[in-house]
């Protein structure tokens, strides 16, 4: 910004010294409104959540400071730990299929062919698509009478009758897994392909003039440089999965027997049905911590110090 | 598009018709054939007659098409064409916002300097650190407060602070990369700085806008979280709030009713597609922009 201003500066007729002065006014009036939206949508409420974990805060009524007595109770409330857990199995389950897959199609998509991409953007299209049509989508093929899933099913001979895919724990976590894959699947494939395209051609070529195979080239080009994107997208992954409630809100609604409570359901429970507002603030500083210790986590293993 | 030549089973480059690339377009068919099967059957569910979609086994495509359950989601608890409206108010409200904050603060962080520039500009991208799921239920304390709670422009000041970091990131890029001396000729001529803003800078931007202006649609159009928490009467809910209390109430529909629900998935759905099919070099563009850096 120095040039233009020095320029103004020198213009005849004008004060220096208040020139400056404005444009440093006008930069911050320019900023102000958003950074109030921030500071009132986002710093406050982030700030009075440290403050609300540190009480016994109904949602209505009178709130009375405890301290640390909501940290203690977390300690040994056993459904925090099994919604965690569940959460933790939910992310760990969901995220190799989504990377294989994402990788699979990125390679696809990435080829020199006519009519790649209207397949690249046939791939994503699911990613455009909510939660919430998302599921009811699925919630009527997973019909155990009227439902494709079960038809097709029965088509090929693996199933006889109907089966209840929502009605038991495992069946349930197994489908809203595939559900997700199905959904976000080429978002990961998107952001895989962006990586794989700042890749430059000539490392490919250098490499083939030297003797190596395609799979030669994958291993020791493509994924090392990739890298980078791996981790952003990992992260994100991860990230997404700690975070999950539209899937188990909608089509499982949590159950059967609470068995697919996920944590920001759990807390939003809490907060919402139990009324103790202070205690699930306390369980979403929990869950903050897992995943800035995860993401710090990951970004440390996938840490890349290549340069090309 | 670089390297093919990474690419395992990649086809040749000029193309005949080997095995290589044979198995190429049949892997790329069967996968779309995979993606897209959901998206379609929703809309074949949706134009077939209630008799048929009941059907077993299904028939794979209507053998008479109705829209018949279109029409019906009028009878769906205050008539579909108010939860549709209900979330175009809330999506405007958002794209506006989102827009206007955006552009002013891009605009300032890009081209003038000012004590604590830095800082805020951290400040700004402070929520993509930390999730808006971990400060929800303290956000509703202050909408409360503020009186924005259970309003449709109470939940798009959620989704645009929400889409402010990203917004302010693309923006001050955008602004960034304008040549310079297109603002000093208009400064040394006197122009003003909003007209400059608003004038000459405006249309130098528009890719940048369209991004971000897409991004906050997607964003606001499919929350489902926030306007769970923040919408309690029924005549507020937005398109994906309504789909949600189907599942949970289906006296919503009228008792089972396939054809509805797949139709107000479709009506859903279908904006989504057609912008993202119409718009989407410029969500690539915003992804790569957030990727890369």
């Amino acid at each position: 910004m120095a040039v233009a201003v020095d320029r103004v500066l020198t213009q005849p007729g004008r004060r220096p010294r208040i020139v400056r002065a404005q444009r440093r006014a006008a930069g911050f009036l320019f900023v102000l409104p958003a950074a109030a939206f921030i500071g009132v949508f986002f710093l406050v409420p982030l700030g009075l959540a440290a403050w609300v974990s540190l009480h016994d805060w109904p949602l209505f009524g009178a709130t009375s400071f405890t301290g640390f007595d909501n940290f203690m109770a977390l300690v040994r409330d056993g459904a925090f730990w099994r919604s965690l857990w569940f959460t933790t199995r939910y992310a760990l389950l969901v995220t190799p299929p989504i990377f294989l897959l994402g990788f699979a199609l990125a390679m696809l998509a990435n080829a020199r062919a006519p009519g790649v991409g209207l397949f690249r953007t046939l791939f994503f299209l699911p990613n455009v698509v909510g939660f919430g049509a998302a599921c009811l989508l699925w919630y009527f093929m997973l019909n155990d009478q009227y439902g494709v899933i079960n038809a097709a099913l029965r088509r090929v001979g693996v199933l006889e009758g109907s089966l209840l895919w929502l009605a038991k724990a495992d069946t349930a976590l197994a489908i809203i897994i595939a559900m997700v894959v199905w959904k976000t699947a080429g978002g990961t494939m998107l952001l895989l392909l962006i990586g794989m395209q700042a890749i430059p051609e000539d490392l490919y070529q250098a490499a083939a003039v030297d003797g190596a195979g395609p799979w030669e080239r994958l291993r020791s080009i493509t994924l090392p440089l990739l890298k980078r994107t791996f981790a952003l997208a990992l992260v994100l992954s991860i990230t997404g999965s700690y975070l999950a409630f539209d899937q188990f809100f909608i089509l499982t609604q949590g159950g059967p027997r609470n068995a697919t409570t996920s944590i920001v359901q759990l807390i939003t429970n809490t907060a919402f049905s139990s009324f103790e507002v202070g205690y699930a603030t306390t369980m979403a500083f929990a869950l903050l911590g897992v995943l800035i210790v995860l993401s710090s986590m990951q970004l440390f293993l996938l840490r890349d110090s290549t340069q090309y | 598009m670089a390297s093919a030549a990474g690419t395992i089973g990649a086809p040749p480059r000029r193309g005949r018709w080997s095995p290589g690339l044979i198995a190429f377009y049949a892997a790329c068919v069967t996968l779309a054939a995979v993606f897209l099967f959901p998206l379609a059957w929703t809309f074949v569910t949706s134009l077939k007659p209630t008799a048929e979609i009941v059907a077993t086994p299904p028939s794979w495509l209507p053998r008479r098409l109705t829209l018949e359950h279109y029409r019906g989601l009028d009878e769906v608890g205050q008539g579909i064409v108010r939860y549709i409206s209900n979330s175009v108010v809330t999506v405007l409200y958002t794209i506006v916002g989102t827009l206007i904050l955006s552009t002013l603060a891009g605009y300032g962080f890009a081209r003038f300097g000012f004590w604590g520039k830095n800082a805020l500009f951290v400040m700004m991208l402070a929520p993509l650190m930390i999730p808006f799921q971990a400060i929800m239920i303290p956000l509703f304390l202050v909408l409360r407060e503020l009186n924005l709670n259970n309003s449709l422009l109470g939940l798009s000041m959620i989704y645009i602070t929400a889409q402010l970091p990203f917004g302010t990131f693309v923006m001050r890029n955008a602004f960034a990369s304008v040549p310079r001396e297109i603002e000093e000729a208009a400064l040394l001529d006197g122009c003003g700085q909003i007209r400059l803003l608003f004038q000459m800078m405006l249309p130098l931007v528009i890719p940048g806008i369209v991004t971000i202006g897409l991004f906050a649609f997607f964003a606001s159009w499919n929350e489902l979280y926030a306007a769970l928490i923040y919408l309690t009467d029924e005549e507020k809910y937005t398109l994906p709030l309504l789909l949600a209390a189907a599942r949970s109430n289906p006296g919503l529909f009228g008792g089972t009713n396939w054809g509805g629900l797949q139709a107000s998935v479709a009506i859903t759905m279908l904006p989504c597609l057609l912008l993202f099919v119409a718009l989407q070099r410029y969500y690539v563009s915003g992804l790569s922009s957030g990727a890369v850096k």
